[in-house]
């Protein structure tokens, strides 16, 4: 073996692309999992058939054909995919290697793979504290170098925060973009899948090879998009707007400090910056949660003990539903089904989802807007850095940290974040996010910054 | 009219016949296949399956509407109805409930319109096999996915319909309709039309309306009749009680022959209809629609006007004709052939209709050609007409020509004054006092002999020849 588990930890996307062993890869791979992997917990399943190619982890949500789906919930537990999602079918004719399903918050619906019927994911940073969420244990596994990239599905910042939780990049693409056949439905409208990379690069050349119109997904669009045409070049003389809830309260002091330290890295890049106030960030995660809970309710219906997963009998069909969802299902879960069934009811369809549907749109013009002034829109990814397993408890807590990221699924916009700095020893995360269909353009801006920081060649 | 006057509204159900169901490829033709067959990761709402709309579903659809005389929403969009049943895999229905693909239409029955108030397209749900009587009772169920994802059109009329029978009647002209356009077999036994109805009850002296009440599980057109005018006595015996009609939902039950109540309105689901976020909603361009009506063809009602302006049929005649496509089909094909529409009609509405009753349809190996040689063979004379009923019945059931029937069993009309003349020659001779009684101003015997030759000729005789002779024997003219 040339390659060393410390070499192969560090291992980008593009050097994997160019290694000629494949096969050592894998091995490397399943055997930094289990060194890792028992204090990490970032996988949900290891898959010691992998085969060759270039390990990548899978969130758990997204199907892979004969492997369990379990969407970390005890109500799929036993359940195992009857077909390949079309991002699974793309990365096996690109020479991937699928090393394990990651762990998650249940049914994707949390901000710190606390929320898992497998138990938390840890911080590679510090094990202490939680890797974010929900694709944590994406996040982590790319962070500890477990896998040399992962996928994660993002519906409201479940790709970004804990990339930014574990110091890793993470980009959610325009909706539409990245084929969701195959990625068990959390919220349909708010869902895409996207990478969680070491580097931005990586996250742009993992694009290339997932997205693209699927005949099995009506709304994905027909768009060629060379996601790595401005990788590696020098990109500056934008305007950029800073929303100026970046520095408000909630946010943590010293992520208010990196985002000022990173507006001034900006301008010092070439770029011209303004604070816009963003009054609509208020509503955003109102907004968020009655329109996501309520096609939770409907999505996750199908969940209903009849046809596969957990059942649990009982005297009537009645007994048979509710046994079945009462136990297969988490407490967070069945609190945003109880919300959604609710806000969907006739007597109160209009004054929520209606209404919610309407300052959604208002949130997108409002964002759109913007975008006729300024090429890009820079936030904290969170506004808390990594916490302590377990400190969090208050759901209303839990569903303010998502308010930089929340946004840009409402409008259906791409966004990226991009690992900068420290607060003490937890990386902290900042966000960019771009007009739809930016994609290239944004990932272009993101990894000539993030190559700034990191010391990596600029042509 | 009497006093009370049923206000009847009907919901339709019609399986659309697609090659693919709705939202995936599998066949949508799935009569009589096993179960679960005919099923894929998306009719059985697997983790992770999507749905994307058929683009056929569209065009039968807007046939259906164009027929139906409504106006086609350009934008059109999928909802999705929410309830848990166990034929239900996803949990919800993939329906139209704020955007219906139609709206504002008409059908005409009897001369007069019935009003369609909006057509929408969904899909169907799979099939329960209870191991007992119900679902409540059962010890387990069996569940059959084949027919879920197939599409459906639903059609929703205004309360227009004013008796049962004209509910009937609406239900018959509807499946002529979806027959000619091919949109659907039609076929109620088999479920793939299906009605439910509304009907409440006007007091006409007083005013005052009943309750509706919804009626379910009629599942032929006789039971559409038949459970509505039940439905409607025992409205009226509770209003002429003072009763109250209580707001429900029955069903007819074939084997009691009344309808029971299954639910009342009170209980009625939330069905949380929300926008299906999984398909964008659809826009249908002028192009497309018009195309699509491009490859109407002709429509019953437009086809017996026709029928009675080209071929001279009374309106009566032309709408039997037509009712069935095929059997309007088979009936232009023959008289292309015989030219003779009339003469084709009267042998359509007699021998054949009652040979098609008789043996039913498939069970006839007949084409355009045994007419046009039974024809031809009455045109020369070589048959007579009640030979020719006997020629026809043997070639439809046989597949033999009716030429070489004729041959075979010897049934060529005899025509030949000589013979013949032997023959009459034969009659009068055998029957000395039935000819002196008609020499003797008994007129009506002359029958009698054209009867007798033909009795001794078992038919074949030439009528108007034996006419000639006798006439030459009996009055010397
Ligand atoms: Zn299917």
């Amino acid at each position: 073996m040339i390659l060393t588990k410390e070499g192969f930890r560090k291992m980008t996307l593009k050097e994997a692309l160019e290694y000629p062993s494949k096969e050592e890869l894998v091995s490397l791979s399943l055997s930094v999992i289990e060194e890792q992997d028992t204090k990490l917990n970032a996988f949900i399943y290891v898959n010691k058939e992998a085969g060759t190619g270039i390990p990548i982890g899978i969130k758990d949500n997204i199907n892979i054909h004969g492997l369990p789906t379990t969407c970390a919930s005890r109500i799929l537990k036993n359940y195992v995919a009857t077909f390949d999602a079309t991002v699974i079918k793309k990365l096996r004719k690109a020479g991937f290697a699928f090393v394990g399903k990651t762990n998650l918050d249940e049914f994707a619906m949390g901000a710190s793979t606390e929320y898992s019927a497998f138990g938390p994911t840890r911080n590679p940073h510090d094990l202490e504290r939680v890797a974010g969420g929900s694709s944590g244990g994406s996040a982590a596994a790319v962070a500890s170098g477990e896998v040399i990239i992962s996928l994660g599905s993002d519906t409201g910042g479940s790709i970004r925060q804990p990339a930014a939780f574990c110091g890793v990049v993470g980009f959610k693409p325009t909706y539409g973009l990245v084929s969701r056949y195959g990625l068990v439905a959390f919220a349909s409208s708010l869902d895409q899948i996207g990478p969680i990379a070491k580097t931005v690069e990586d996250a742009a050349l993992l694009m290339n090879i997932i997205a693209g119109r699927d005949e099995h997904d009506a709304t994905t669009v027909n768009r060629e998009i060379d996601f790595t045409k401005f990788i590696g070049r020098k990109i500056n003389g934008l305007k950029i707007a800073v929303a100026k809830q970046s520095f408000s309260e909630g946010v943590e002091d010293g992520i208010k400090e990196k985002t000022e330290e990173f507006v001034r890295f900006i301008e010092q890049e070439g770029n011209e910056v303004d604070v816009v106030d963003i009054p609509e960030l208020k509503y955003v995660v109102a907004t968020y949660y009655i329109i996501a809970p309520a096609e939770v309710s409907s999505n996750l219906a199908r969940f209903d003990g009849v046809k596969y997963g957990l059942r649990l009998s009982g005297k009537s069909l009645q007994d048979l539903y509710k046994n079945t969802r009462g136990s297969g299902f988490g407490e967070e879960v069945r609190r945003r089904i109880l919300i959604g069934t609710f806000t969907l009811s006739a007597a109160y369809y209009d004054a929520y989802f209606e209404k919610a549907q309407k300052v959604r749109r208002l949130i997108a013009n409002k964002l759109n807007e913007l975008f006729e002034t300024y090429d890009f829109i820079v936030t904290p990814t969170s506004p808390v850095t990594a916490f302590k397993v377990g400190s969090v408890s208050d759901p209303m807590v839990y569903y303010l940290m998502d308010i930089f990221t929340i946004p840009a699924n409402l409008a259906g916009l791409p966004a990226i974040s991009i690992p900068f700095g420290k607060v003490g020893h937890l990386p902290i995360g900042i966000q960019l996010m771009g007009p739809r269909f930016s994609d290239a353009k944004l990932l272009g801006f993101a990894d000539c910054l993030f190559r700034t920081t990191h010391s990596q060649e600029v042509r | 009219m009497g006093r009370y006057k049923p206000i009847i509204g009907l919901e339709i159900h019609v399986q659309l016949s697609t090659k693919t169901k709705a939202f995936c490829n599998c066949t949508a033709d799935v009569f009589e296949l096993e179960p679960n067959t005919a099923i894929c990761p998306v009719c059985t709402g697997q983790p992770g399956a999507l749905p994307v709309p058929s683009v056929e579903m569209f065009e039968l659809g807007v046939k259906l509407a164009t027929a139906l005389n409504c106006k086609i929403n350009e934008y059109s969009r999928f909802d999705r109805k929410n309830y848990f049943y166990p034929d239900l895999p996803k949990g919800y229905q993939i329906t139209q409930f704020f955007y219906p693909l139609a709206e504002n239409g008409w059908l005409l029955v009897n001369g007069k319109r019935i009003r369609i108030r909006r057509i929408h397209l969904e899909e169907d749900a799979g099939k329960l096999l209870h191991a007992g009587d119900s679902i409540t009772e059962a010890e387990y169920s069996l569940v059959d996915m084949n027919r879920c994802g197939i599409p459906l059109a639903e059609i929703v009329t205004e309360p227009d319909i004013e008796s049962p029978e004209e509910a009937r009647i609406f239900m018959e002209k509807l499946r002529t309709i979806l027959r000619y356009l091919g949109v659907s077999t039609g076929d109620m036994e088999k479920g793939a039309l299906r009605c439910d109805a509304n009907i409440s009850v006007l007091d006409t002296q007083t005013g005052k309306q009943s309750n509706k009440v919804e009626v379910k599980n009629m599942n032929s057109f006789k039971f559409v009749e038949k459970a509505l005018e039940y439905e409607f006595d025992r409205i009226v015996g509770l209003m002429e009680k003072g009763e109250h009609v209580e707001r429900e939902t029955r069903g007819w039950n074939l084997s009691t022959k009344t309808t029971v109540s299954m639910r009342s309105k009170e209980e009625a689901h939330d069905y949380r209809y929300f926008p299906e976020p999984d398909i964008p909603p659809v826009i249908l361009t002028r192009e497309f629609i018009e195309n699509v009506k491009k490859t109407i063809g002709e429509l019953p009602d437009a086809r017996i006007e026709r029928f009675v302006r080209e071929y001279g049929l009374n309106e009566k005649e032309a709408s039997i004709l037509v009712e069935e496509k095929a059997v309007a089909d088979f009936y232009e094909e023959v008289v292309k052939k015989t030219n003779a529409p009339r003469e084709t009609a009267n042998w359509f509405l007699t021998e054949y209709f009652r040979l098609m009753g008789e043996h039913g349809t498939s069970e006839l190996k007949v084409t355009a050609e045994t007419f046009a040689e039974l024809f031809e063979l009455l045109k020369q004379g070589t048959i007579s007409r009640n030979i020719a009923k006997e020629v026809f019945q043997e070639s439809v059931l046989s597949g033999k020509s009716p030429r070489v029937i004729v041959e075979e069993k010897g049934l060529r009309q005899i025509d030949d004054a000589k013979e013949l003349e032997k023959i009459v020659q034969q009659v009068l001779e055998a029957n000395p006092q039935q000819v002196e009684a008609f020499k003797k101003g008994k007129e009506g015997l002359f029958s009698f002999f054209v009867g007798q030759v033909m009795k001794e000729t078992k038919g074949k005789a030439n009528p108007k020849t034996v006419n000639e002779i006798l006439n030459k024997y009996l009055r010397g003219s």
